[in-house]
């Protein structure tokens, strides 16, 4: 029986340990920026091969990036239970009498939460520099997609979490797991460019039909239709969520 | 009804037995001391009873229910204040207390009163809305115990609840602990390798070493037990003047082996520690018996057993022998086995 009271109690912590935490605010926003910022100006006016010509190279970019400061958002929102071991918090959260369950869904509440922040955060800022944000109907869309991303790579940041017996191997994770799975979700570049071999990697990456997703929903140019891509994600989302939980479960406290 | 109720509890880590059958009970009302030198398993029992780990094998009944068949019941009927600090450093003490009263399902007409009180009792209403990364070790500990016992458990778990803190603190500390006693039902199961410690606040103590209880009892019967005063004496001599003297004293005054114990010294100045009935009477006779024997008495202490005594007469070595060394020796190694 899921615990509403638990989850919601592990939610307002989560948001406020973010909120507190200026440099994590700024942090998680400056580099999704910049890749937007250098790569969005350096490659306005070239035609890259894929994107389709009524679509700029920018507004190919802004979903792609989205789906950046997403991935790299809740990656570290799965993982930080480690954080919790580590400093002992854990063990206050797993001798409550509050189902495994809950406490897994506080978490991911409170990485969907932030990732919504950083999302808007970019909108915004993209709106400044010429970005047609659209109306309700598509940032509800949008919306949809970006938790969707975050739920599937909070889970995944949970399986690593589960992994990991201390915090040494999180910049590992950092570059040999989110640079590569954001290399290949067609974030920067249309993945029909990539050799086939390769592309089958793009295929079994989640980020790739999120940011598929996004993209149809923001410019009307993508691969799949959105609701395909929403399937697809939600399935992947189920799956990795169940495993992150299983491994959690099975993972030693102290 | 028993508070803890354990029998034949088992923990092995691999191919090391952290605790070895184990079986006590707490009753309630009562303060239990669960008293023992570092690595002894006083943690990964606590552990256990604490629904963390599984035991290997054993029963063990706390609070009524049963440990890992009703885990739930046991979570919700019990307040644990582990050895290492486990709170959110990026919240406030206040907000540390009311994520643990929405955890344990506190109805929220009565959390604020609750927190209310259990900040007065451990004296931090001033610094309740600063993050607890600025609080000092004692401020910690002490705003952990308000922690729990926000929910009003059955039996609180104190961990080594005085582990690193200065003499002040932890006397501070003790009387919190003293003051929960009058308030009524509650159990308190603590761990400590302080002597004093467990002398002070339990009302009965387990000596558990190497994952196995050695003794249980009230403090006063466990040095009631070793029967009458120990005489404690720095001698210097010959080996063989020691035998003289040492078969002198088995002979006039009947101690039992255990109950006689030289110690040697670097420094040339060697101990002699006896155990005997009536000890102020016997100091002439035995400074006498060590003069005609050719051993010289450099000074000497008579003074009823303390735990201390108990501890060593029981496990054969003294309590602090085993330094931080063997305990993070311990940790390690069972971190190791883990992975």
């Amino acid at each position: 029986m899921i615990n509403l009271t638990a989850v919601y109690v592990l939610w307002l912590r989560e948001t406020k340990r973010f909120l507190r935490s200026k440099s994590r605010v700024v942090g998680s926003l400056a580099m999704p920026l910049m890749f937007l910022l250098f790569l969005g100006l350096g490659f306005r006016g070239m035609a890259v091969p894929g994107v389709s010509g009524g679509t700029g190279y920018l507004d190919f970019l802004l979903p792609g990036i989205l789906g950046m400061s997403v991935i790299f958002t809740s990656m570290i929102a799965g993982i930080s239970v480690l954080w919790d071991r580590e400093f002992g918090f854990l063990k206050e959260i797993m001798v409550a009498p509050v189902d495994r369950t809950s406490i897994i869904l506080g978490r991911i509440a409170g990485g969907c939460t932030t990732a919504i922040i950083q999302a808007a955060s970019i909108m915004v800022i993209a709106a400044f520099t010429g970005f047609h944000l659209g109306g309700v109907l598509s940032i509800i869309y949008e919306s949809a997609f970006i938790i969707a991303i975050a739920v599937a790579f909070i889970g995944l940041g949970l399986i690593f979490a589960s992994q990991m017996s201390d915090i040494q191997g999180f910049n590992l994770i950092i570059n040999l797991v989110i640079f590569p799975l954001f290399f290949l979700s067609g974030a920067l570049f249309p993945i029909s460019n990539l050799p086939g071999w390769l592309r089958v990697f793009s295929y079994l990456d989640p980020l790739t039909y999120g940011i598929d997703g996004l993209r149809g929903v923001m410019t009307n140019s993508s691969m799949m239709a959105a609701g395909a891509d929403m399937l697809v994600l939600i399935a992947f989302a189920a799956v990795i969520v169940v495993t992150g939980a299983y491994l959690f479960e099975k993972s030693n406290v102290v | 009804m028993r508070a803890i109720n354990v029998s034949g509890l088992t923990k092995r880590f691999g191919r090391v037995t952290a605790v070895n059958r184990i079986s006590f009970y707490v009753e309630e009302g009562e303060v239990f001391g669960l008293l023992g030198p570092n690595g002894a398993g006083k943690t990964t029992t606590i552990n256990m009873l604490a629904t963390l780990i599984n035991p290997t094998s054993g029963h063990a009944e706390v609070a009524g229910a049963v440990i890992g068949r009703d885990n739930y019941k046991v979570r919700k009927r019990i307040g644990i204040v582990f050895q290492d600090p486990t709170l959110d450093n990026k919240l406030t003490g206040r907000e540390n207390l009311h994520l643990h009263a929405m955890l344990y399902g506190l109805k929220r007409g009565i959390i604020k009163e609750r927190i209310r009180k259990v900040l007065k009792l451990i004296e931090l209403e001033g610094k309740a809305d600063m993050l607890v990364g600025n609080y000092s070790g004692g401020m910690k500990r002490r705003l952990e115990i308000a922690r729990g016992l926000m929910h009003k458990p059955r039996v609180l778990f104190l961990d080594e609840p005085t582990l690193g803190l200065d003499a002040q603190t932890r006397r501070r500390i003790w009387e919190y602990i003293k003051s929960l006693k009058q308030e009524g039902m509650l159990s308190v199961i603590l761990t400590t390798h302080y002597m004093e410690e467990a002398d002070y606040l339990a009302d009965r103590v387990a000596i558990i070493d190497n994952g196995k209880i050695v003794a249980i009892d009230t403090p006063a019967n466990l040095k009631k037990s070793l029967g009458g005063d120990i005489i404690q004496l720095y001698i210097r001599g010959s080996e063989k003047s020691y035998r003289g003297l040492i078969h002198k004293i088995n002979d006039r005054i009947k101690v039992k082996k255990t109950d006689l114990r030289l110690a040697r010294t670097q420094t040339g100045e060697d101990e002699l520690l006896i155990t005997v009935e009536g000890g102020n009477d016997k100091v002439p006779l035995i400074i006498s018996m060590a003069e005609r024997e050719g051993v010289r008495v450099v000074s000497l202490d008579i003074h009823t057993p303390s735990l201390e005594d108990v501890f060593l007469h029981f496990t054969g070595r003294n309590i602090r022998e085993d330094g931080a060394d063997g305990y993070e020796r311990n940790r390690e190694f069972i971190k190791r086995m883990r992975r």
